[in-house]
């Protein structure tokens, strides 16, 4: 791992009135490493992803990002272009409803080539080769590459959706409960895709999940919030096996075992 | 006191008119972007060319002379109607030739004959914005041509060919003008692109229901979107028009009879009589002289 973080955050608040999304936030993320943000519903971790991946605009606090050029930058004063450049480009962003972060009605195909042709690619014959590749790399036969993802089942989609977010090699992927809504054989192997991916490209990822065992089988780091803080934060085997926090014990022991 | 009614000249009232002519001025000076315009209600409905109307209206004046097409033809109901709406309203001198006209108002084609300095070429535009299909919401569309994302465009023209094999847009086909605005060329045939650009006459596009106006400037580059391996096509014919022997127009299809039989004509309607005057004949045109 590379000395320099990629992502800094300090001190980030987010307020909704008088009401609390998350506060007082802050930590670094360093090249190469996942970071899994837990906790309950409601507990601001949404919040928390939407403040980092620009999709919010944080009340207070400071998120810096180091660009392909070596300098960090402020997100919240960067040029909406930019920002928009970035988002396309060197990130990700995987939703927990495919549907959401894919089109729909054009075929998978075009969903994996989108973000080449945003970037000025022109030529068919590339962005289709392009487009096979990566739906290898995602376990979705080629056969299906002119079907549109509405002929696709939950987890089909949901691998869709990560190529067409990895197509650009991103350096940071945001996602949020990728696993959710899908049944247990599907995520296992979700999971293990995304395992696979992550270490291959060095990507760095935030993982918002309310899934322990997301956290424990993806990240490396691990933060527990709750009521908009983070009450806890370590390596995901520490946390996970030796919890301090009284919630975070709780949390722990209400993994059900089968 | 005479027994007509009293309205102004061409229809719309003065500060209506000088509210379009704003919108024009701005959309000239941006060209390709949509300038959002008051659009009034015209004693028509929607979709028959309000926005055209309205655009004409506002820059008749009495000396103009009037031309109006509806797929080329001078004759059809659209054009008939619109052509005596103007001609009722303000007095103006009307033409079906091209050469005569210094407005001419086009509802899906361009005409055959170059347009120059002194004409004015007027769109009726169903639908202004070509991102509309794949990007339904309008705050978004307005947020990606400030920011010139366009690669949405492409990933239309992506899905003609992984459907079909080859572009398969054969009208409204998008273009960029003078490299930056992505622009709805209103649904004219893809045939038509090339005579957008560097036009000697100036082009206006109406859009009455979704109150929009776009132009493109005299002498402004308009390029059709395409990809390095498929590159931008017009329509090929295999046959020269059956009345005028013209190759090189866009042809219309003509059913003749039940038994399959048909012919390719001109669809445009003067360009085709010009040329029988001239005394260009095609294969079917004794047959037609014969039958009237």
């Amino acid at each position: 791992m590379s000395a320099v973080p990629l992502l800094k955050v300090n001190d980030i608040s987010k307020f909704y009135g008088n009401r609390i999304g998350c506060r007082n936030v802050s930590f670094e993320l360093y090249p190469g490493e996942v970071l899994a943000i837990v906790g309950e519903s409601g507990s601001g971790k949404t919040t928390l992803l939407s403040c980092l991946s620009t999709r919010l605009m944080p009340t207070s606090g400071i998120v810096e990002y180091h660009m392909r050029d070596g300098q960090y930058r402020d997100l919240a004063r960067m040029a909406e272009a930019e920002r928009r450049f970035l988002m396309r480009t060197d990130w990700g962003f995987v939703h927990q409803n495919p549907a959401e972060g894919l089109r729909m009605t054009v075929s998978a195909g075009a969903n994996v080539g989108e973000r080449l042709m945003a970037i000025g690619d022109r030529h068919y014959g590339k962005i289709r080769v392009a487009a096979k590749d990566w739906l290898a790399r995602v376990e979705i036969d080629d056969g299906r590459i002119d079907d549109q993802p509405r002929a696709f089942s939950g987890g089909m989609r949901q691998r869709l959706q990560i190529a067409r977010n990895l197509v650009t090699s991103p350096r940071l992927v945001f996602m949020d409960e990728p696993t959710g809504g899908l049944d247990v054989s599907v995520q296992a192997r979700l999971l293990d895709l995304l395992r696979g991916l992550v270490h291959d490209l060095g990507l760095s990822a935030i993982i918002v999940t309310h899934d322990l065992a997301v956290a424990r089988l993806l990240s490396h780091r691990m933060m527990v919030m709750k009521d908009g803080a983070v009450i806890e934060q370590g390596l995901t085997d520490r946390v996970l096996d030796d919890p301090r926090e009284p919630y975070t014990q709780l949390l722990v022991s209400s993994i059900l075992q089968v | 006191m005479n027994d007509l009614a009293t309205y102004n000249f061409a229809y719309l009232d003065e500060q209506t008119k000088r509210m379009i002519r704003r919108a024009i001025l701005k959309a000239i000076a941006i060209p390709g972007y949509q300038v959002p315009f008051a659009s009034r209600e015209m004693p028509m409905p929607y979709g028959w060319g309000t926005g055209g109307v309205q655009v004409t209206a506002s820059i008749l004046g009495p000396d103009d002379v009037l031309k109006v097409i509806d797929q080329g033809a001078d004759d059809t109901t659209n054009a008939v109607s619109i052509r005596a709406f103007f001609q009722k309203v303000a007095n103006v001198a009307v033409t079906t030739k091209t050469k005569e006209a210094t407005i001419i108002q086009t509802r899906h084609r361009i005409p055959e004959e170059p347009l120059r300095e002194s004409q004015t070429l007027v769109y009726q535009v169903p639908i202004p914005e070509p991102l509309r299909f794949l990007e339904p919401r309008e705050t978004e569309t307005r947020k990606m041509h400030a920011l010139e994302e366009y690669g949405l465009m492409h990933v239309k023209l992506y899905e003609d060919i992984a459907r079909n094999g080859h572009i398969a847009t054969t009208y409204a086909y998008p273009v960029k003008v003078e490299g930056r605005y992505v622009m709805d060329p209103s649904p004219t045939p893809k045939f038509d692109n090339p005579k957008m650009h560097r036009s000697e006459a100036l082009q206006l596009f109406g859009a009455g229901r979704e109150k929009r106006i776009y132009a493109v400037p005299p002498y402004t580059q308009v390029v059709s979107l395409d990809f390095e391996d498929h590159p931008f096509e017009i329509q090929k014919f295999d046959r020269p028009c059956a009345l005028c022997c013209a190759e090189n127009v866009y042809l219309d299809e003509v059913v003749l009879d039940d038994r399959g039989g048909r012919m390719f004509v001109c669809s445009d309607t003067d360009h085709c009589e010009d040329r029988r005057c001239a005394g260009h004949a095609g294969p079917m045109l004794a047959i037609e002289e014969a039958a009237e």
